[in-house]
C-alpha cells in the first residue's frame, strides 16, 4: 500500500513538473512578450521593462532560475500585467474565493448526484428512474456558459437577495457553485445509479433482504459504499472539471478567483502569473487523484489486502 | 438488407463476415432515442450546410433600424443586437462549431489509430514506452494545456499570415479565418487523441493473439495486409463508438474556450461566439442566449444518444439493462 502511494506521489510529481515546464517554453515560445502592447514599444526600453523580471537572460537560466526560486523560497515571480504585485500574492487572495467556489459546487455534485443515483436505481426502470436519467443527461449537455446566464436571468433577477454577479455577500456564492456543481451532478447520477444497479443484483443483498432486513438498513449499510465506488473513481476529473470549469463560471458571475485570473493571464501573456497558477493547479489536481486513489484504496478491502 | 437479416437464424452471423454490421444496424434501428438523434444530427449538418446557402442573408449583413427583431417572415428568428439574421448566423456558426468538432475528431482516429496500432502490434517495449508516454499526457489537465498550445500556434500563424497572404496570393479573409480556426482545432486534436490511442491499443494487442491472425501469420502474409486485411476491421466498432462520443465533447470544447475568448472570434463565428453575445444581451433579449443555446444542446444530446446507441448495437455485450 505504501509503496503504491510513494509510486503514484512520483509519477504525480513528474507530471506537474512536466506540466510547468510545457507552460514556461509554451508562453516563452509564442510570438510577442508581455510588454508588447498595442502600441509597439522600442526595443531598448522594452529591455530596461523587462530587466526586473529577469526576462534578458537565456531561457535555460530563467527555469532553472524559476524552479530554484520555487523550490527554496516558495516564490513564484512578479505578475508583469498587475504591475508591482508578487504571483505569490495574487494566488494567496484568489485562492480562497476559488475555494470556496470549489467547495461549493463539489457539495452541489454531491448532495444532488448521490441521492438521485440510488433513488433511480431504487426504481429501476420506472418513471422516476427515467425522469432522473434524463435530467442528468440535460445536466450533462446543457454547459455551464449557458446554465449560468439562464441562471442569472431566471433567478438572480426574481429573488432579491441575490445579486446578478459579484463576490460580496454570502449570498453570491450560491449561483456560482450550483452552475459549476450541475455538470458533476449529473455524471455522479449516473455513475451511483450504476453502481447501485450492480450492488442490488449482488447475493449478499439477496442474503440481507432473506434475513429480513429492513430496507433502509440494506441500503445503507450493505449496498450504498461498494455502489460509490465508480462516483468515488470520478471524483478526481470531477474535480479537473470543477478548475477548468472555474475559467466560465467566474467569468460569467464575475467571481474574482484564480480561475478569471488564468484567462486574463494567457491574453496578456503574463509569463510567471501563468506558471504560477499551472503549477498550482497541476498540484492540486494530482493531490485529488492521489487522494482518490487512496480513499478508494481504503474503502474497497479487496484492493487493500491486495496491495 | 436488415430485412433478410433479420429473417436469418441467428447462426448466420457467425457464418458471414459483414452480417455483423448488418445486426448492428437492425440492433440500432430497433433504438428509438438513437434513431431520433441520428435523425437530429442529420438534420442539422443539412441546416448548416444546405439551408443555410438557400437562406437569403448574409450572417454578416447588418440591418440598421431592425435591431433586436422578433421572428417573423423575412427573420424567422428575429434579429441580433446589428439587426444581423439570427437563424443565419446559428447556421453559420454551426459550420464551423461542426467543422472544428469533425475535423479535430477525423484527426483524433487517424493519430489513434496509427499510434495505438503500432504499440499493440509491435507491442513489448515499445508498447509499454509508447503507452507510458501517453499515460503520462493524459495526466495533463486537457483544457489548460489545450489554451496554451492554441495560444502558441496561433501566435505563430498569426506571424506567418502577413506571408500567406502576400507571397502566396492567399486571400486576406481566408488568412483571417484560416488563423483562427486552425490552431484551436490543431490543439483540441493534438491533445484529444491519448484516449483513442489507447483504445486501438487495447484491441489491436488482444486482436495479435487471436488464432486468425496467428493463421495469417503463419501463413506469410506481410504485416500491411495482416494490419489492414485483419485486425483494423475487427476493432472498427469501438473506434466509432468513441468518435461518435468525441464530436460531441469537442463541440464543447470548442464553445467553451470560445466563450471565454480564447477560441473562435469575430468575424468568424461559432455557438460559443453566438451564445457569449447572448449572454451579454441578455438583459434586452433574451431569444439571442435562448435560441442558439437550444441549438447547440440539442446537437449535444442528439450526439450523445447516437453513441449510446451504437454502442449497444455494435457491441451488445457491454449493452446493459
Amino acid at each position: 500500500m505504501l509503496r503504491t502511494v510513494v509510486q503514484r506521489l512520483l509519477q504525480t510529481i513528474a507530471v506537474v513538473f512536466c506540466l510547468v515546464s510545457f507552460t514556461f517554453f509554451a508562453v516563452r515560445l509564442i510570438p510577442g512578450n508581455p510588454f508588447a502592447d498595442e502600441k509597439a514599444i522600442q526595443p531598448h526600453l522594452r529591455e530596461r521593462v523587462a530587466e526586473p523580471f529577469g526576462l534578458n537572460e537565456s531561457w535555460g537560466k530563467q527555469f532553472v532560475l524559476f524552479w530554484k526560486n520555487v523550490l527554496t523560497e516558495g516564490d513564484f515571480g512578479m505578475s508583469t500585467s498587475l504591475f508591482g504585485r508578487s504571483v505569490n500574492e495574487i494566488m494567496a487572495t484568489a485562492f480562497p474565493v476559488s475555494l470556496t467556489l470549489g467547495a461549493g459546487a463539489m457539495l452541489v455534485s454531491l448532495l444532488i448526484g448521490i441521492p438521485s443515483g440510488v433513488v433511480a436505481a431504487l426504481r429501476h426502470n420506472r418513471l422516476i428512474d427515467y425522469a432522473s436519467m434524463v435530467l442528468a443527461m440535460i445536466g450533462i449537455c446543457i454547459p455551464t456558459f449557458v446554465l449560468g446566464p439562464l441562471l442569472q436571468l431566471w433567478v438572480a433577477r426574481n429573488l432579491p437577495w441575490i445579486n446578478v454577479a459579484g463576490w460580496e455577500r454570502p449570498s453570491d456564492i450560491i449561483l456560482p457553485s450550483f452552475t459549476l456543481g450541475l455538470v458533476v451532478a449529473a455524471y455522479v447520477a449516473r455513475l451511483t445509479r450504476g453502481g447501485m444497479l450492480d450492488v442490488l443484483a449482488q447475493d449478499y443483498i439477496q442474503t440481507a433482504r432473506a434475513k429480513g432486513l429492513p430496507a433502509f438498513r440494506i441500503i445503507t449499510r450493505h449496498a450504498l459504499r461498494p455502489a460509490l465506488l465508480p462516483a468515488i473513481t470520478y471524483l478526481g476529473p470531477a474535480f479537473a472539471a470543477v478548475i477548468t470549469g472555474s475559467f466560465v463560471v467566474e467569468t460569467i458571475f464575475a467571481v474574482p478567483g484564480m480561475g478569471q485570473h488564468f484567462v486574463t493571464a494567457v491574453t496578456t501573456k503574463d509569463y510567471f502569473l501563468l506558471q504560477g497558477l499551472v503549477l498550482f493547479y497541476g498540484t492540486l489536481m494530482g493531490g485529488a487523484n492521489l487522494l482518490v486513489d487512496i480513499v478508494l484504496a481504503a474503502m474497497n478491502p479487496r484492493l487493500r489486502e491486495h496491495a | 438488407m436488415p430485412t433478410a437479416a433479420a429473417q436469418a437464424p441467428s447462426q448466420a452471423s457467425a457464418q458471414k463476415g459483414a452480417s455483423l454490421w448488418q445486426d448492428a444496424f437492425r440492433r440500432l434501428r430497433k433504438n428509438r432515442l438513437a434513431m431520433a438523434g441520428l435523425a437530429v444530427v442529420l438534420f442539422i449538418f443539412l441546416a448548416c450546410f444546405v439551408l443555410r446557402w438557400i437562406l437569403p442573408h448574409d450572417p454578416n449583413e447588418v440591418e440598421l433600424g431592425n435591431e433586436f427583431a422578433p421572428p417573423g417572415p423575412t427573420h424567422w428568428l428575429g434579429t441580433d443586437q446589428l439587426g444581423r439574421d439570427l437563424l443565419t448566423r446559428i447556421l453559420d456558426g454551426g459550420q464551423i462549431s461542426l467543422l472544428v468538432a469533425v475535423a479535430a475528431t477525423l484527426l483524433t482516429v487517424t493519430l489513434g489509430i496509427l499510434y495505438g496500432g503500432i504499440a499493440g502490434y509491435v507491442g513489448g517495449r515499445l508498447d509499454a514506452i509508447m503507452m507510458r508516454i501517453v499515460d503520462g499526457l493524459l495526466a495533463m489537465p486537457f483544457l489548460i494545456v489545450v489554451i496554451l498550445f492554441r495560444e502558441l500556434i496561433s501566435g505563430w500563424i498569426e506571424l506567418a499570415s502577413v506571408f500567406l497572404i502576400e507571397d502566396w496570393g492567399w486571400s486576406r479573409d481566408f488568412v483571417l479565418r484560416f488563423s483562427n480556426i486552425f490552431p484551436l482545432l490543431l490543439a483540441i486534436a493534438a491533445f484529444g487523441w491519448l484516449t483513442m490511442a489507447r483504445i486501438v491499443r487495447t484491441q489491436t494487442a488482444a486482436l495479435v493473439h487471436t488464432e486468425f491472425v496467428e493463421a495469417a501469420h503463419a501463413l506469410g502474409l506481410p504485416h500491411r495486409r495482416i494490419l489492414f486485411r485483419h485486425i483494423l476491421p475487427n476493432m472498427l466498432g469501438p473506434v466509432i463508438i468513441y468518435a461518435t462520443l468525441t464530436i460531441p465533447s469537442f463541440i464543447l470544447y470548442e464553445a467553451t474556450l470560445s466563450f471565454i475568448g480564447l477560441g473562435i472570434e469575430p468575424p468568424n463565428s461559432s455557438w460559443g461566439v453566438l451564445i457569449k453575445e447572448g449572454a451579454n444581451y441578455l438583459e434586452s433579449n433574451t431569444k439571442m442566449l435562448i435560441i442558439p443555446a437550444f441549438v447547440f444542446s440539442a446537437t449535444l444530446f442528439a450526439f450523445n444518444f447516437l453513441g449510446d446507441g451504437l454502442r449497444d448495437a455494435l457491441d451488445p455485450k457491454a449493452a446493459k439493462d
